[in-house]
């Protein structure tokens, strides 16, 4: 291994270990809560238990898998992010995005058409969502805010509108199988694979070409980007449309999953949960470096943060506020501000 | 001395005030006194540490050592040595005049002359007071003011009233204005000296900080000179005439210009960079300059004499509102930096944090930035071949760095530039365009640099060089084309390049004095 | 000058010259479609209807003006009407104690992210959208499902609490939302504070350099907007008598539209409260002309407040290019003169 390697695998490493030591400090509060509960340690790996992996109809299930297979939405999010952060953007509209994605993929299935053509129907209304916020933020030139704030605002609507203001349920064998298919063979949820996949191929079209590196170039100081000759706006508009493609993705699993789509409802308030699984992976959101593993690391501990609220029979409406409390900690240990105040205190606590 | 000024009462006193930054020592022991009826200008190039000392003395920054006294004031200063916040130097007396742009664009005259120390009764503005107290504060200076009006709509020159305005809208006792004149025509200007004098006659006293050198000798009284953080005198203006007040800023006296190297280039027909009437808004008239391979221009002028103005223009870094470019006979299309890289240009601006450096990024990711900027996102400049480009220009230039892999904002400053000075020299440009090549380096950093200058131009490629230091423009060029006042005062052909020449071009324009 | 400068004060208030337009319009064409449209009633109701959402939007207006974003309106509406409801129904509170109350959760709410907005340098939409899942999960936390009030207090506030001017009636939460229309105004045109806060708006580091105080203000402004939150879900919950979690949503991007189109520029600094009153009234207008059309459905609602908004922020934008060009080539004038 050279040294530019090395280097990169360090950031790598860094990224991703503070979400993953958070996750197994999680596992095992909640091994401890089945252990207090059964009385036994073996507990949280039996039946019910937290840690437990039963196949149930010849495939795995249990809170693990659970988490495996729900977290790929938020993985997905968090990846398109993970882009439009980087270059020093944000991205309000992917809940929006979702939504608009799967009320599309459910009308063409409506109309009767298969689902192998609502599919890329579906993603093609998520690339037009991508294309606009982009124009918007570099030939508007309109904050990066405001402009998918329009999306998110006008969106909701018009998924409504394609609806007709109705949930629409469906019956389809490809877009299902999104959500619950199996592949042979491989006792790995399918969302969870969609999701690894978008993953590689953004680390191909990042990481095999330089354009990872010219987005960080950008994010990290966009006048001397424009001076060296980097395409910035370009750039930019292309995180923008991923993003938009990547919430698509995410749209098409949660519609699969419940084989219905609800414009109002889905992907309701998941931009945040894209934007914390940035932070949570070592993302500035001033723009600059990014590291998709430690994206898709942020998205599974906000997950296991979930599962962990619903095994606790928290219910899914009050799970965001400890969830918004830890988002808020994590981007204010990110203030070099705070983190003075902090040692101040424990200074003055020492004396 | 001057009769008149020895007199005069003083205002304010300054004495052996220091002041240091993380890693710059800004300040050295520094005395200054401003008496009241007198404008005092305080001149220096760029680093000297002009902004530093009125920060001190308008209380935004503390000084290390030394203090400050003012003679009228009613309260001493909290920690009895300076003020410890604007707000107390403004009680104390001291007052600056904010540049235009500190002003509120969105709110009337009245309450950017007002805001801050308006009265109220039931917490609610007493707005007839206040629009009162403004204009009659604007009368004082004589001009009469719609003060209901937004400040945006006024032109900058109200604008730059408005702000002396609230300066002496409280019992000021010195003011201070700072580049006031940098966004005023010669009309204008003429007009806010008009009432300057005026207020000096009236026993206020004001200190001036100014980059052009004809204002400075028509309204001072007296001139502190500051050079790299140390005074360096204090004179009668009648006494220093613009030519010496440039060797003292400059630190160079007229007569010492030697060249090393004469040598009278045999120039091509084509010139591989022509720029014809390039105007850039109130910044850059327009100027006209042609540029041969193998050849160094150097571009001297003082501060905000149009130099760093005209290289971004015709890099296309700042969009020019009219004339051509056009590298090797060929125009480029004005306003695009990447149609000037395709040109051939390349461009190191002046301001590194900004223009250049990414501070996120690896040493080897900075410099092949321009390369893999013009090779595009699709085609990534493979492992080995990145590395030996890195590696060769990190010899050739001796960048210390721990490794290729190491953060750029681990270098030190001469360092960081050579990484950006590499990225340029990677697309093996035809013309390179230098703003300040060697800002901020140690004397040895400085001649390694101005030795592959050199090299670069004995291998055909054209140079222009922008530099506040004169010997560092003879010693590296062959011809130097010296603006003033944001137009070309003249061109120093080959022979006759001297620091006396350039001198007297910065200090008196075209015309002989 | 004195031409110059009508000119580009005419192009300052030119969105808020479009909105009423646009309004004017709306209500012509609603009283030529609609048979009962055009009648003072009508219009009375709109005001009646869209009290709490005014409301909100001038606690959101002073915090745009300041240059921020506050995204938390919607949810610290429901949570101040659950908790509102709450007060009255578990713990047999009186509901102007309890509103009170609430409006003070709510101002202190406000503040805290003022704070953290302010000191630790955090992006405000950030702050505000953690804020508005704090609140919203609260509202869950306390009451999981809508509760109604039966106090009679509310029903004495629907009957009696109306101020007759000859047919038309003002119900309470009218008085309120004009009363605090009315206080706002004073509060951003006539006090030092809401100068300050114009101040900030335009130009933060000049408001610093002129020594202003621009902590206190901002977090001052971020306080206000959740009073104001609080005392819109107060006037919800004395409209729906019932304090519902779930209500409420997507009320920020509403009062975020209004506000863009009444003229508040969303970089700050310029507007006024009048002109989001205009914007409050152009949103209800539609909202009305769609309920009347009846074919239409709710969505239609959000994709207008979408293009609306869209509309006014690219007429905004137009301008402010328009005013720098005029600027830079007024400079280039006077630098060649």
């Amino acid at each position: 291994m050279n040294a530019s390697a090395m280097h990169s695998w360090h950031r790598w490493r860094s990224a991703i270990a503070w979400p993953l030591v958070a996750i197994v400090m999680l596992l095992l509060v909640n091994a401890a809560f089945d252990w207090t509960r059964t009385g036994t340690f073996a507990g949280a790996f039996q039946r019910g238990g937290f840690l437990s992996i039963v196949m149930i109809d010849g495939r795995p299930t249990g809170a693990i898998m659970d988490t495996l297979s729900r977290g790929a939405t938020v993985a997905l999010l968090a990846i398109g992010m993970a882009l439009v952060i980087a270059g020093r953007g944000i991205d309000l509209s992917i809940g929006t995005v979702m939504a608009i994605t799967g009320v599309t993929a459910a009308a063409v299935v409506d109309r009767g058409a298969p689902g192998w053509l609502a599919i890329p129907a579906a993603l093609a209304a998520a690339l037009v969502c991508g294309a606009w916020n982009g124009f918007l933020v570099t030939i508007g030139r309109l904050q990066p805010f405001v402009a998918t704030l329009i999306l998110m605002v006008a969106g909701r609507g018009i998924a409504q509108a394609l609806a007709d203001g109705q949930i629409l349920t469906f019956r389809d064998p490809v877009i299902e199988f999104l959500s619950g298919g199996r592949v042979p063979w491989l006792p790995v949820p399918v969302p969870l694979l969609v999701a690894m996949l978008a993953a590689l191929v953004t680390f191909i079209a990042t990481r095999r070409t330089a354009a990872g590196l010219l987005l960080e170039a950008v994010g990290s100081n966009p006048g001397a980007a424009r001076l060296a000759g980097i395409r910035e706006r370009l750039l930019v508009f292309v995180t923008y449309v991923a993003s938009a493609l990547c919430a698509g993705l995410a749209g098409l699993i949660e519609c699969a999953r419940v084989r219905s789509a609800d414009p109002s409802r889905l992907g309701l308030s998941l931009e945040l949960a894209g934007i914390f699984a940035v932070v949570a992976g070592g993302a500035s959101l001033a723009g600059g470096r990014f590291v998709l593993g430690g994206a898709i690391a942020g998205a599974y501990l906000l997950q296991t943060m979930t599962t962990t609220m619903y095994a606790r029979d928290v219910s899914s409406d009050v799970a965001p506020l400890p969830i918004a409390c830890v988002i808020l900690a994590v981007c204010l240990l990110g203030s070099p501000r705070f983190r003075s105040d902090l040692r101040a205190i424990v200074k003055r606590g020492k004396q | 001395m001057d009769a008149r000024t020895e007199e005069l009462p003083v205002a304010v006193r300054a004495q052996g005030l220091g002041k240091s930054f993380p890693g710059v020592r800004a300040l050295t022991n520094v005395d200054f006194d401003v008496r009241h009826g007198e404008v005092h200008a305080l001149m220096g190039e760029n680093g000297a540490g002009k902004s530093t000392l009125i920060r001190i003395l308008s209380g935004v920054h503390r000084a290390d050592e030394g203090t400050i006294t003012v003679t009228g004031a009613a309260v001493p200063f909290r920690n009895g040595r300076f003020p410890g916040s604007p707000g107390e130097a403004e009680r104390a007396g001291i007052s600056v005049v904010h540049q235009e742009i500190d002003l509120l664009p969105n709110l009337s005259v009245a309450e950017n002359i007002g805001l801050g120390r308006q009265r109220t009764r039931f917490g609610l503005l007493l707005q007839r007071l206040m629009r009162e107290r403004a204009t009659a504060a604007l009368a004082r200076l004589g001009i009469a003011l719609n003060v209901r009006l937004r400040l945006a709509d006024c032109p900058i020159a109200v604008r730059q009233m408005v702000a002396i305005a609230r300066a002496l809208d409280v019992s000021a006792q010195l003011l201070i204005l700072d580049e006031p004149t940098s966004s005023l025509d010669a009309e204008e200007t003429a007009r806010l000296f008009t009432m300057l004098r005026r207020l000096r006659d009236g026993g206020l006293a004001i200190v001036l900080i100014s980059h052009s050198i004809g204002e400075v000798c028509s309204i001072a009284d007296r001139i502190t000179v500051l050079r790299n953080g140390t005074r360096v005198g204090t004179w009668n203006a009648p006494e220093l005439p613009p030519a010496a007040l440039v060797e003292m800023m400059t630190g160079r006296t007229v007569t010492s210009g030697e060249r090393s190297s004469v040598a009278p280039a045999v120039l091509p027909e084509l010139p591989a960079l022509r720029a014809e009437d390039l105007a850039c808004g109130h910044v850059l008239g327009p100027v006209t300059l042609s540029l041969h391979a193998g050849e160094t221009l150097g571009i001297a002028g003082l501060l905000g004499s149009g130099r760093s103005e005209l290289l971004r223009a015709i890099f296309g870094a700042d969009a020019p509102d009219g004339g051509t470019v056009a590298v090797k006979g060929v125009r480029v299309r004005p306003g695009s930096v990447r149609a000037s890289i395709a040109a051939g240009m390349a461009f190191l601006s002046e301001d590194r944090a900004r223009d250049g450096v990414f501070a996120d990024l690896s040493v080897g990711e900075n410099l092949l930035m321009a390369l893999q900027a013009r090779c595009g996102a699709m085609r990534p400049i493979p492992r080995t071949e990145a590395k030996a480009i890195v590696d060769r220009f990190i010899a050739a230039l001796g960048i210390r760095a721990a490794s290729a892999d190491a953060p750029i904002a681990s270098l030190s400053g001469g360092n960081q530039q050579k990484v950006l000075l590499a990225r340029w020299l990677a697309i093996e440009p035809t013309v390179l365009l230098l703003d300040e090549p060697t800002r901020g380096m140690d004397v040895g950093a400085r001649a390694e640099i101005e030795s592959l200058l050199a090299s670069l131009r004995h291998r055909g490629l054209a140079l222009a060089i922008v530099s506040s230091e004169l010997d560092e423009t003879v010693r590296t060029s062959q011809r130097v084309l010296v603006l003033r006042d944001r137009a070309v005062a003249g061109m120093i052909e080959s022979a006759d390049v001297s620091e006396g020449a350039i001198l007297a071009l910065v200090a008196h324009g075209g015309d002989p004095a | 000058m004195t031409s110059d400068s009508t000119h580009s004060s005419g192009a300052r208030h030119l969105p808020t010259m479009i909105a009423l337009t646009i309004l004017a319009a709306l209500l012509t064409f609603g009283s030529i479609r609609f048979d009962h449209f055009a009648s003072v009633g009508t219009f009375a109701g709109l005001f009646h209807e869209y009290s709490f959402v005014g409301i909100a939007a001038l606690g959101t207006t002073l915090v745009i003006l300041s240059g921020g974003i506050d995204l938390s309106v919607g949810a610290v509406v429901a949570c101040t009407s659950v908790i509102i409801a709450s007060l009255v129904e578990r713990h047999g509170v009186h509901p102007l104690p309890a509103s009170a109350i609430a409006v003070a959760l709510g101002a202190g709410f406000g503040a805290a992210m003022g704070g953290l907005i302010e000191r630790y340098r955090l992006p405000a939409f950030l702050v505000t959208l953690a804020g508005m899942f704090v609140a919203r999960s609260f509202a869950f936390w306390i009451e999981p499902h809508s509760i109604s009030v039966h106090h009679p207090a509310y029903a004495w506030a629907s009957m009696s609490a109306v101020l007759r001017v000859g047919e038309l009636t003002i119900p309470l939460r009218t008085m309120i939302f004009l009363g605090a229309a009315a206080l706002t105004m004073v509060i951003a045109h006539a006090t030092p504070f809401g100068r300050y806060v114009y101040a900030i708006g335009g130009n933060e580091t000049g408001a610093r350099r002129m020594s202003l105080p621009v902590g206190a203000t901002r977090i001052g402004t971020y306080a206000l907007a959740g009073g104001c939150s609080a005392l819109a879900g107060a006037v919800f919950t004395l409209y729906k008598q019932a304090g519902d979690p779930a209500s409420a949503v997507g009320l920020e991007l509403e009062v975020i539209a209004a506000a863009v189109i009444g003229g508040i520029l969303l970089s700050g600094g310029v507007g006024t409260i009048a002109g989001t009153i205009i914007g409050v009234l152009i949103l209800g207008t539609i909202r009305l002309l769609i309920d009347f059309q009846g074919t239409f459905n709710a969505a239609w609602t959000s994709i207008a407040t979408g293009v609306l908004l869209l509309l006014f922020v690219g007429l905004q934008e137009i301008i402010v290019r328009f005013e720098r060009l005029r600027a830079r080539a007024a400079r280039a004038a006077s630098g060649r003169g």
